[in-house]
């Protein structure tokens, strides 16, 4: 419970300094320090409430002194009157005061009794986590649409055609077997197949939609590989394909060199090596020199090969283009320092709440 | 491909000499041309304190089988002995020893020691353990007139040198010998190259019966296949030696990592290194009349090939035959058994073709046999350098002693013309990004053997009214069969001009970037479910046969031809067994009560050329019930402002048959939900309930969405009234809340049901249903009578509809 303030208050108005026509209405003289004592003694907002009726309802000293003035003549009734609003005024700030001191202490007391431990938490952490690569696949187009670039889609599961064929390998050629390929039993036998690139994506944009052409396709591909540390049947590349008026060699490098610096930082650079590449020519890898002098070499890329923009229905004269591809599976274990590729299709929550 | 840089230098003499030219130099220069090294290796170095020793005795070690005792004279003449694990050395034998102090190249050191009680005074080294090759299991056995004591180094004759291993692509036949590293890395450094001219000395001093014949009387060549043979030259030795090859030769091969056989099996390989060219060797008292022809093989023809193994041949083969028609060798594979050189050969045949190369890929890839004959074959061999090749045989192997008998004979099938190809310089500036005019084009090109077709160092290929944009005539080389078009040439000069010379420039689009509305909303999605506390997996897309069936869907996925195992055999036609998978796999793990999810495809025949192909949301709440799904999916499709978004209590394949439902937007189906039918988690050996959703999101995020309108918030306070029901279990609480919906007329704001009682009090089959139903008025503040009649016209609707008793 609450003390009322131990300092005996003293009435802001005494009586005696005032008109003594309110002795004549019937007020005694010592009523502010009455109330003053009945406030300070209640300890709760009910007795504050029963002494408010008390000094200021309707049987009070004050209701009666009120009634009182009419039988004064006018000058002093207006003194009385003007002193007698005085009182009230008083009597009501000591009434308020206290109400705010006894609010204060009542919600003192609730807010303690409502104490929390704050770390006091059973409930399990709900929180799920984006994949890794997914993580990453993001990230790439994010850099990739901040260049201009819209995100293209194709079939996993791919004609030989769009594997292949349009894309410069000729039937029997030895490029061909620098994949891998898994086939699945549709259609004719050998003509279905898990594409094992982005690539034909390149092609299916290039046929449905005339230049100029800046796209990206992430996407799922896929390789007769045995799963070791840095190798699984399944995988992420990111393909990129550019047809414009008057596109180079130059540009290729330009936007790997901008690319680099937008997703590794600056402290990074890039270069192009003569590679091959039956759907590019001329041909190239790209390398990564990170900060400390070493190279990592990221992907392949080129000019989109004469054949492949006729095969799809754009005149090479007219129009030049550069293609690029890499891995995103890769790039999610350079940037988390994961050293198994298996890691990444576990699927163990202890593994995927880490990113 | 591997290059030693002293051979390089056999071409181009002045690589290397500048102190510019330091290892690491050059082999960035050969990445920069395409060539990229892929290991760096310094030779010669770490031989200090091995020596040549003669094996004096070998001796069983008493207490160990994998060792043995081996004494050897260092070179004082005390038998020393050494402890070894190889027996592939006997009595006489020379082999290199690493005495005791020698730090060998891999760091090791040579210390006297025991081993299991016998000391070892050193060690007997394997060519691997030297840096000289790949043989670990065997120590090297050293040529036999070597004197005991003398250092290795100057024994072998070995002096400091680098060995570059080159990854050498498909289109770059030329770099499969090093005649074309060199002359593409002095083309780089501006160093003269030199087109080796052997000068094999004729001689005619034959031991043969037919001496003094000449050669076009001891054999003869024949070509009945001449679209697969462009050209077949053979040559004829006398008194080639059988024994060892040189030593330079051996050091050179095993640099290669080759292992040396014997003089003539050696100087073949060794040419076919040097020039790219490969070539086989015959004993030619085997093959009658000397006679060799080619043509393809005929279905089934039988042939055993040099490593003994019957081949089956078909027709689309080429083979060597002899003058009985006898397959005598796989052409351009391997050779054949019946004529393969032994020590009674007095006479060798040594034959260099050239084969098409497409023709050659198919037959290995068939039988599976891959040689660095092959190797070069299938890329493209130079037809032109044949003659070079067989005259280089030649002069290496009378330099061993060895007797020529005469000239090349040869044949020729239908060889491609040469090609000559019109480039446009400024053509080439706008696929390279390069600022060369023709004369710098034509200067690059010309080292590496592209040459304009006349006149090119008079500048007449230029047209004179304007030099700087005349085209250029430019004959393609022989050594490049890949290069036929413009644009192969193109390359070539940005090749020589250097790709790291070209100045990166971003190209400009006026396009905005920017992802598909359908792309966008998966990544929200992806957020929004991660914000939910659900964990994105990604299962491999493979299945095995049965995992289907196994989570209760029927087994029809797309079968893989050519699986590398069972377990991956089938592409999945749903995500629901991987991400049961998941789930197991994780419970099993101590990880239960776990969300996941899963965006991803899944691949069902249909009617176009390829399979059709659905993206699908898979998720599993892993010990929770089924109406945990149906919260999901009402927050996933408020998050994608579905209209309609329905739950249809409907059983559904795989799930529990009361638990579950067809969810619909927009009246049209999107997915299942409900709770993984309890068999289908005891197939999974899964313990917990699983709250299963699933929608086909090709079609989800294809539905009409609800417009989002701005309707002003009633200024007028709402009322709330509660209503409850007896409903009939059959009857949806959806169902019932709809019905509340149309009664009510326009001022009900929104009904949501609170409670669910059962009770034995209240009817079998029967359940209460409370509903909140909130009502406001946008123009006024309801009155008693708003809300007394549009609360009849539910309960009566309610009652009415669904055979229900309104609970007062």
């Amino acid at each position: 419970m609450s003390e009322p303030n131990q300092e005996p208050q003293q009435p802001l108005v005494s009586l005696g300094f005032l008109d003594s026509g309110l002795l004549d209405l019937g007020l005694p003289e010592d009523l502010l320090d009455t109330v003053c004592q009945q406030v300070a003694a209640v300890s709760s907002l009910a007795e504050l409430n029963a002494v408010r009726i008390k000094v200021s309802g309707k049987r009070s000293e004050l209701l009666k002194a009120r009634q009182a003035l009419g039988s004064l003549e006018p000058e002093a009734r207006r003194q009385a009157g003007k002193a007698l609003n005085a009182v009230k005024a008083a009597v009501e700030e000591l009434l308020a005061t206290r109400e705010a001191e006894l609010a204060a202490a009542a919600r003192a007391e609730k807010l303690v009794a409502e104490r929390l431990d704050l770390t006091e938490v059973t409930e399990p952490l709900q929180h799920g986590y984006l994949h890794v690569i997914t993580q990453t696949w993001q990230e790439l187009e994010d850099v990739f649409v901040g260049m201009g670039y819209r995100v293209a889609e194709g079939p996993e599961i791919e004609s030989d055609w769009y594997n292949f064929g349009v894309l410069n390998f000729p039937e029997g050629h030895p490029a061909r077997d620098m994949y891998d390929t898994l086939y699945v039993d549709y259609g004719e036998s050998g003509s279905t197949l898990l594409r094992t690139h982005t690539s034909p994506v390149q092609a299916r944009v290039m046929e449905n939609q005339e230049p100029p052409i800046y796209v990206v396709a992430p996407g799922r591909c896929f390789r007769q590989d045995t799963a070791d540390a840095t190798h699984m049947p399944v995988f992420h590349q990111i393909e990129g394909l550019v047809v414009d008026r008057h596109i180079s060699l130059g540009n290729l490098a330009g936007t790997i060199q901008a690319f680099t610096v937008a997703y590794f930082g600056t402290s990074f650079t890039s270069r192009l090596r003569p590679s091959y590449f039956p759907f590019t020519e001329p041909s190239a890898e790209f390398d990564i020199q990170r900060p400390d002098g070493t190279w990592l070499e990221l992907g392949g890329c080129g000019m989109v090969h004469p054949n492949v923009l006729t095969a799809c229905g754009i005149d090479p004269e007219k129009w030049q283009g550069f293609a690029f591809g890499f891995g995103i599976d890769r790039l999610a274990l350079i940037r988390f320092g994961i050293n198994d590729l298996r890691e990444l299709w576990t699927n163990d929550v202890r593994f995927l709440e880490q990113f | 491909m591997k290059v030693l840089l002293s051979w390089l230098r056999e071409f181009a003499p002045e690589i290397g000499v500048a102190k510019a030219h330091t290892p690491a130099y050059l082999a960035e220069t050969l990445s920069d041309l395409g060539l990229a090294v892929e290991e760096l290796s310094i030779l010669g170095g770490g031989l200090e304190g091995i020596v040549v020793a003669e094996v004096l005795a070998t001796r069983s070690h008493p207490d160990a089988d994998r060792i043995q005792l081996v004494d050897v004279n260092p070179g004082d003449g005390q038998a020393l002995q050494v402890c070894c694990g190889a027996f592939n050395m006997s009595t006489g034998d020379k082999v290199p020893l690493a005495t005791v102090g020698t730090t060998m190249p891999n760091g090791m050191e040579i210390a006297q020691r025991k081993m299991r009680g016998q000391s070892s005074n050193g060690m007997l080294c394997s060519a691997a353990e030297l840096g000289f090759g790949d043989d670990h299991a065997d120590i090297m056995v050293l040529q036999a007139g070597l004197e005991p004591g003398v250092p290795l180094a100057e024994a072998l004759g070995i002096t400091p040198d680098v060995l570059f291993d080159l990854e050498v692509n498909p289109n770059r036949p030329d770099a499969m010998s090093h005649l074309g590293v060199a002359r593409d890395l002095a083309a780089r450094l501006g160093v003269p190259f030199v087109m080796p001219q052997p000068k094999p000395q004729t001689t005619l001093q034959s031991v043969t019966d037919n001496a003094g014949d000449s050669a076009s009387l001891r054999v003869s060549v024949s070509i009945s296949a001449p679209d697969f043979c462009r050209c077949f030259a053979v040559r004829v030795f006398d008194n080639v030696p059988s024994g060892a090859s040189p030593q330079w030769m051996a050091n050179r091969l095993m640099a290669l990592g080759q292992r040396p056989i014997n003089a003539v099996v050696d100087l073949s390989n060794y040419v076919m290194f040097e020039l790219g060219q490969p070539n086989h060797t015959y004993d030619l008292d085997l093959l009658p009349d000397g006679e060799l022809g080619v043509r393809m093989a005929r279905d089934g023809e039988q042939l055993e090939t040099l490593d003994g193994t019957a081949r089956i041949l078909i027709a689309s083969d080429g083979v060597i035959v002899n003058a009985l028609d006898e397959a005598v060798g796989l052409a351009g594979v391997m050779g054949g058994a019946s004529t393969e050189i032994s020590s009674n050969t007095r006479s060798v045949l040594v034959e260099g073709a050239c084969w098409d190369s497409m023709t050659i890929a198919r037959t290995a890839r068939r039988l599976g046999l891959r040689s660095e004959a092959s190797a070069r074959f299938e890329r493209g061999t130079d037809p032109d350098v044949i003659p070079l090749a067989l005259d280089r045989f030649g002069e290496l192997a009378v330099a061993l002693g060895a007797t020529t008998a005469g000239e090349i004979v040869q044949a020729s099938g239908n060889r491609p013309a040469p090609v000559t190809v019109r480039v446009r310089p400024e053509r080439a500036n706008s696929i390279l990004g390069t600022d060369l005019n023709a004369v710098e084009m034509a200067q690059l090109l010309e080292p590496i053997g592209f040459t304009g077709a006349e006149n090119v160092s008079d500048g007449d290929y230029l047209d004179s009214s304007s030099p700087d944009s005349g085209n250029l005539e430019i004959r393609i080389p022989s050594w490049r069969p890949d290069s036929a078009d413009e644009i192969d040439v193109i390359e070539e000069i940005g090749r020589m001009h250097g790709y790291s010379r070209i100045t990166p420039i971003m190209p400009v689009t006026q396009q905005a970037g920017a992802l598909t509305t359908r792309q966008a909303e998966c990544r929200n999605l992806r957020a929004l479910l991660t914000g939910m506390g659900i964990t994105e997996v990604m299962p491999l897309p493979f299945l095995a046969s049965g995992d289907l069936a196994r989570a209760g869907l029927s087994d029809d996925g797309i079968t893989i031809a050519n699986p590398l195992v069972a377990e991956e055999s089938i592409m999945r036609a749903s995500l629901r067994p991987g991400l049961l998978k998941v789930v197991a796999y994780n419970a099993a793990r101590r990880a239960t009560g776990v969300s996941f999810f899963e965006i991803g495809r899944v691949y069902l025949a249909g009617a176009n050329r390829v399979p059709d192909e659905q993206e699908h949301l898979a998720v599993a709440l892993a010990g929770r019930e089924a109406l945990a799904a149906t919260m999901l999916w009402q927050r996933l499709a408020r998050h994608l402002a579905l209209l309609e978004p329905t739950v249809v209590n409907q059983s559904r394949d795989g799930l529990h048959p009361g638990r579950s439902g067809l969810v619909l937007a927009d009246g049209q189906p999107v997915g299942v939900l409900g709770e993984v039918d309890p068999d289908v988690l005891a197939a999974f050996e899964i313990a917990e309930p699983v709250a299963w959703l699933e929608l086909d999101l090709g079609v989800a995020l294809a539905t009409n969405r609800a417009l989002a309108t701005y309707r002003a918030p009633s200024k007028f306070p709402s009322s709330d009234i509660d209503l409850a029901f007896v409903v009939p279990d059959e009857v949806a609480a959806d169902e019932v809340a709809c019905t509340i919906t149309q009664a009510a007329g326009e001022l009900l704001v929104s009904v949501r049901l609170f409670d669910v009682f059962r009770s034995q009090q209240l009817e079998v089959g029967h359940r209460s249903l409370a509903y909140t139903l909130r009502f406001a008025s946008p123009d006024h503040t309801l009155t008693d009578a708003d809300v007394a009649s549009a609360r009849q016209s539910c309960i009566d609707a309610v009652v009415a509809t669904h055979n229900a008793i309104f609970r007062t």
